[in-house]
């Protein structure tokens, strides 16, 4: 435990110095800053207002980001380490391979996850003090929410990390995972799979199968609780679930994902070489 | 204490250690030379487990691969390129120190020993200090733990003469309890260092020599050089080095770490036709 912490913390210092979190930081932040600039607070959609609105437009921008910025990053600091020496000097001192693995998954999970939460919750601060009401609810499947996505895709990215040997090689593994995804996000290629006669059954298995879909449909669940836009699949998936129960599906089948992906990276990356 | 049966590593169609036999007891100072390629590097990441390899690899009867932070515990290591980390040296004395048991105030009193005081540069990010000062940070941290194993790949390339004298002198205190592999290109950077030689090709160990024992680590060599003239270069030369002039600046006296006496001379070759006169002997320790 002692080791796994140590390593945690070391990855949380070497993250804090690096340019990417900085620019991560920058972002995040920026937005919840530009939201309240834009005063999206005090404009109104689909009968949103207030902090409920900046919320909503929070999620969806941080479903665009937070994937490809967390792959990328991952997968370049990890190779990149290896490629650098950094792997055959630190694991040259008497740390367990678990300990190393998932100390740097904990350390890096709290450095991804902590300036979006904070983000968010900066944004409830401002509006506890400009006396906005706070959806405290939302907030927290928000915050659900966000950890799942970041559980998803920093397995995800542990995982080809430990399969890709250069950095190149890594990045082009991250980026081709998140186009693949992006893909089957489309709601058209549902409807085209549907035309085709694939039962919809399958149709939107195949979907819920992609973590950016599930994220997608439970943001959505949240002001359109009969998933109205969805269309026919909607019925597919309450059906299915519910709406209690696709919520917290949506919380658990990605943290579950990348919880998988985490452990196969841990097992590729102790039976092969380390540096 | 090292046991190594029949080791061999393939990367991809590439043999790179082939059947390498190998038993290296404890107290003997071992160079490992070989060209770029030899297979020094991959021998050394087998020690280190970290490394998958055909064969046994076994230190103190344990595999490093198997049981790594228990052999790991007993090994310092020193690597050619320092790693590029971000941390504060504080935190990386720390972090090394807490996984090997060790004190952190050894480590910090070994690295002021060779000239490096850590106070000064306890909140500066490692990647940021200069080669020689990395150098002798990752030397600090790997014999300021009771390592029973010393690996060391290049560890005195980026060291001064002096700070290169008072490593001599620390493996001098080592050289009892703790076995050594240097490992080098070049033999004469570290054979007044070893007892032992061990020369690598395409994977293969192509000698393995004992070598006379005699030289002492904490040697000494008294110094007296007379240069033909005053020159700017060889004054600066060996100013590097702790010798003194006299008043024309022609007269040189000083003190030469026994081990480094071969560098000393390959130095000053440089210079030879400036040179009059050269004299080195022993001084009685």
């Amino acid at each position: 435990m002692k080791q796994l912490w140590l390593t945690a913390r070391l990855d949380i210092v070497e993250s804090l110095r690096a340019r990417w979190f900085m620019i991560y930081v920058a972002v995040f932040g920026g937005i919840v800053a530009l939201l309240f600039l834009f005063g999206l607070t005090e404009s109104r959609v689909l009968g949103f207002i207030g902090l409920s609105r900046l919320l909503v437009t929070y999620i969806q921008l941080t479903m665009a980001i937070l994937p490809i910025f967390v792959l990328i990053t991952t997968v370049r600091s990890v190779a990149g380490d290896r490629e650098a020496g950094v792997f055959e000097y630190l694991l040259s001192l008497p740390v367990s391979l678990g300990a190393w693995f998932w100390g740097k998954i904990l350390g890096r999970y709290i450095v991804i996850f902590a300036p979006v939460f904070f983000a968010m919750l900066a944004a409830v601060l401002i509006a506890l003090i400009k006396d906005i009401e706070v959806p405290w609810g939302m907030f927290g499947y928000y915050t659900g929410l966000l950890a799942a996505m970041a559980a998803c895709f920093l397995g995800l990215g542990m995982l080809i990390s430990s399969i890709a040997r250069t950095t190149d090689m890594a990045q082009g593994a991250a980026f081709m995972t998140w186009l693949i995804l992006l893909l089957f996000l489309d709601l058209i290629l549902l409807g085209v799979m549907i035309q085709g006669r694939i039962a919809p059954e399958l149709a939107v298995s195949i979907a819920l199968a992609n973590p950016l879909q599930v994220f997608r449909t439970a943001a959505l669940a949240l002001f359109d609780p009969q998933l109205i836009v969805l269309g026919p699949a909607a019925y597919v998936i309450l059906d299915a679930f519910g709406v209690t129960g696709y919520k917290v599906f949506a919380i658990a089948y990605p943290t579950v994902l990348g919880l998988l992906a985490a452990s196969l990276g841990y097992f590729l990356f102790r039976r092969g070489d380390l540096p | 204490m090292i046991h190594c049966h029949d080791l061999s590593k393939t990367f991809k169609r590439a043999r790179v250690l082939d059947g390498i036999c190998l038993d290296i007891a404890l107290g003997e100072r071992i160079a490992l030379i070989g060209s770029n390629g030899a297979g020094k590097t991959t021998l050394i990441r087998c020690l280190l487990g970290e490394y998958t390899h055909d064969g046994t690899v076994t230190i103190d009867g344990r595999s490093p691969r198997n049981e790594r932070t228990v052999v790991l515990g007993s090994i310092g290591f020193v690597p050619q390129l320092p790693p590029p980390l971000k941390m504060p040296v504080g935190q990386l004395i720390e972090f090394s120190a807490a996984l090997s048991g060790a004190d952190p105030k050894k480590i910090d009193a070994i690295a002021g020993r060779l000239g490096l005081g850590v106070d000064e540069i306890r909140s500066r990010p490692f990647i940021k200090l200069s080669g020689g000062m990395k150098q002798k940070l990752l030397i600090a941290i790997a014999l300021g733990r009771d390592a029973k194993l010393l690996i060391m790949d290049e560890p005195a390339a980026n060291l001064d003469p002096e700070a290169r004298r008072i490593f001599f002198d620390l493996l001098a205190e080592r050289q009892h309890d703790a076995t050594m592999i240097i490992s080098s290109h070049r033999i004469d950077e570290v054979a007044a260092l070893v007892n032992r030689v061990i020369e690598m090709d395409m994977g293969k160990v192509v000698l393995d020599d004992k070598v006379a024992d005699d030289v002492s680590l904490s040697g000494r060599f008294a110094c007296r050089l007379v240069a033909r003239r005053a020159d700017a270069a060889l004054t600066k030369a060996l100013s590097a080095w702790k010798l003194s002039a006299d008043a024309d600046g022609l007269v040189w006296t000083g003190e030469v770490a026994g081990p480094d006496r071969l560098r000393f001379i390959g130095v000053l070759s440089r210079y030879v036709a400036l040179i009059g006169n050269l004299s080195l002997h022993e001084v009685a320790e």
